[in-house]
């Protein structure tokens, strides 16, 4: 167990990403996620990265179009009003294609809000957040540990498919501490090549041009489809999720991040109850796992989404379910996170609606 | 990629468009400096050998297509983020030639944060900052640069003080930073200006090369169509009306502020 540390969630995801080969780290400083920041000026520079906290988020986000457009591994983080001021950013990169890691350290809203955890901007992160068509690659860690692992997998994605990967966590993931140990992780192994960067052309080759300018509308329309081919195989091929008791589940919670882990707790109460409980809890956001909420809405009665939010996520369950079974909705807002005993009661108040509906129907 | 050159028997060749420009027509309109701008830089990467280590970032405004005339690897900015994502790339390849190539309104209006912090942080790029005082690509609405009385799509009357300040004098403003090491000011519109704002372009890389810092060049220019004057009475305009609010001439030069402009 000696490789085991005890960290924040917002220092094991800066040490994860020194780990990981990033090369370049630009951000400007916001609670809940100012850790990260701090860990990387120390531990990221000593370990030879280029770490600049910079004017804005505005420009953070730039900086990291141009040292992902060079081939480096890039990222930035932020909290949600910092996220806001990079949609514009992330608009292009998605449009450039451009790798590159964007860290969502969610707090409540909307305007300036609160410093408490929050998943109020799932909407923001999954259905594109800037102007025009496009996804970034959106993973939603439970925990510390995840938020290190994350780090890993959403480089590896963002080189894989040229696209922005964001890792939407919340206040209280990147607060709380929690043992975290992390991967062997071979970063030479893992590097691609990358032939479009602009790094000099040398006169074996044509230049290299990054942009997301098209201004005759049938080349527009070729990059749409390119990109939309390629939301399609992400689609087909990354999504991820997971599912606790589902076999025999009579009622299926759906949850990601920190609410997925009150869930599970809600879960095993209700379990404890003698309530057939399940829980769904989405790992990645988008690409969305559409099909397994819809095959297991062929074996439930009901679907309760939890959120900390007003409901966001539970308009993806629902468009996964089409109608089959009733998705009924619990969140709360303003940065609190629901207790287990909340939810808990949320599912025995259907459980007995159900109960009733049944009898009434004898 | 092809020369256009056609050399004819007993004639001497005197000058032919640098291999670091493209074939692509130019979108200019007639009378354009950028089109000056745009063959002096490729010259000067041309002399100095260092096409293959240079990348450039262009801006939005007039010159947002400079990556089709402009034979280096090019990145395109979002609209004011050049001087950012100028950052991002000279971070990650300190020992890589960076410019940027922006107008008035990216960098002296919706850019003017990022530009102040480059200069400032004393990133070590280049910006070419081309100054015609009005929005051409959009169609000629008012710049941070345009002037008093002059009017604009938007200043139909003229700008007002009262209403729409003062022509932005970001270059002086860039000169006072600690962080800028070579800030100066050139035109384009005669042989001469021309051969002087070369000298500058190859003294900024230079400069670069040896690690001294953030260098600026701004180039006040003409805008025909903006302007709605024929080349030769925008160049008039130019000399008479813009020279005197953006002197030509250093202002900042090996990190020292000149004390009066030198008019050449």
């Amino acid at each position: 167990m000696s490789d085991f540390q005890l960290m924040k969630g917002n220092e094991a995801l800066a040490e994860a990403a020194i780990r990981a080969g990033c090369d370049g780290y630009f951000g400007y400083p916001i609670t809940p996620q100012s850790e990260v920041l701090e860990y990387l000026a120390e531990e990221g520079r000593n370990r030879g990265m280029v770490v600049l906290q910079v004017e804005s988020e505005l420009a953070a986000i730039n900086m990291v179009y141009g040292a992902a457009g060079t081939g480096k591994r890039a990222m930035t983080s932020s909290s949600s009003p910092g996220i806001s001021l990079m949609q514009e950013g992330l608009s292009y990169i998605a449009s450039a294609e451009l790798p590159c890691l964007v860290v969502n350290v969610n707090r409540g809203g909307p305007g300036l809000g609160t410093i408490q955890p929050s998943q109020g901007d799932y909407f923001q992160s999954t259905k594109g957040g800037g102007h025009g068509d496009y996804h970034l690659i959106v993973l939603a860690p439970s925990s510390v540990q995840e938020m290190a692992d994350f780090v890993y997998d959403g480089f590896d994605l963002a080189d894989k498919y040229r696209n922005p990967v964001m890792i939407l966590a919340d206040g209280a993931l990147g607060q709380m501490m929690e043992k975290v140990s992390f991967r062997d992780y071979n970063v030479a192994e893992r590097s691609i090549p990358k032939p479009w960067a602009t790094v000099g052309k040398p006169s074996s080759r044509e230049r290299n041009i990054i942009t997301s300018l098209h201004i005759q509308s049938e080349k527009m329309e070729v990059i749409n489809k390119r990109l939309q081919e390629k939301y399609r195989i992400i689609r087909e091929q990354e999504v991820r999720y997971q599912t606790v008791h589902v076999d025999d589940a009579e009622i299926l919670l759906v949850g990601y991040g920190l609410a997925a882990r009150v869930c599970h707790r809600a879960v095993e109460l209700a379990r404890h109850h003698g309530i057939a409980a399940g829980l769904l809890r989405p790992i990645t956001l988008f690409p969305y796992p559409t099909e397994i909420i819809h095959t297991l809405a062929q074996q439930v009665e009901k679907i309760l989404v939890v959120e900390m939010n007003s409901g966001q996520m539970v308009e993806d369950v629902r468009l996964a379910v089409e109608g089959t079974v009733p998705v009924e909705f619990f969140g709360r807002m303003g940065g609190i996170i629901p207790s287990p005993e909340e939810v808990l009661t949320k599912l025995t108040s259907m459980m007995k609606t159900q109960q009733q509906y049944e009898e009434s129907h004898v | 990629m092809s020369e256009a050159t056609v050399l004819t028997e007993g004639m001497e060749c005197i000058w032919q468009k640098p291999a670091t420009l493209t074939d692509t027509l130019m979108h200019y309109c007639p009378g354009c400096g950028h089109g000056v701008v745009h063959k002096v830089l490729m010259e000067v990467v041309q002399e100095l050998g260092i096409q293959s280590e240079t990348i450039g970032v262009a801006p939005v405004g007039c010159s947002v297509f400079a990556y089709n005339y402009l034979n280096v690897d090019m990145q395109e900015a979002a609209h004011g983020r050049a001087a950012a994502v100028a950052t991002g790339i000279k971070r990650m390849l300190p020992d890589k030639y960076v410019f940027s190539y922006q107008g008035d309104g990216d960098l002296a209006a919706i850019g003017t944060g990022e530009t102040m912090h480059a200069a400032n942080r004393g990133e070590n790029f280049l910006v070419i900052f081309v100054n015609n005082a009005i929005y051409g690509m959009t169609g000629g609405q008012m710049a941070p640069t345009t002037l008093l009385g002059m009017k604009t799509s938007t200043t139909p009357e003229g700008r007002k003080v009262d209403t729409q300040g003062f022509p932005f004098r970001i270059t002086e403003l860039i000169a006072m930073l600690p962080g800028s090491y070579y800030v100066t000011r050139h035109a384009v519109h005669t042989p001469n200006a021309v051969r002087y704002f070369k000298k500058a372009v190859t003294k900024a890389f230079t400069h670069q090369k040896e690690k001294k810092g953030y260098c600026l060049i701004e180039v006040v220019s003409n805008c025909p169509s903006g302007w709605k004057m024929t080349p030769l009475e925008a160049n008039k305009w130019m000399e008479q009306n813009m020279f005197p609010v953006y002197p030509i001439g250093d202002i900042k030069v090996d990190g020292k502020l000149v004390a009066k402009s030198s008019a050449q």
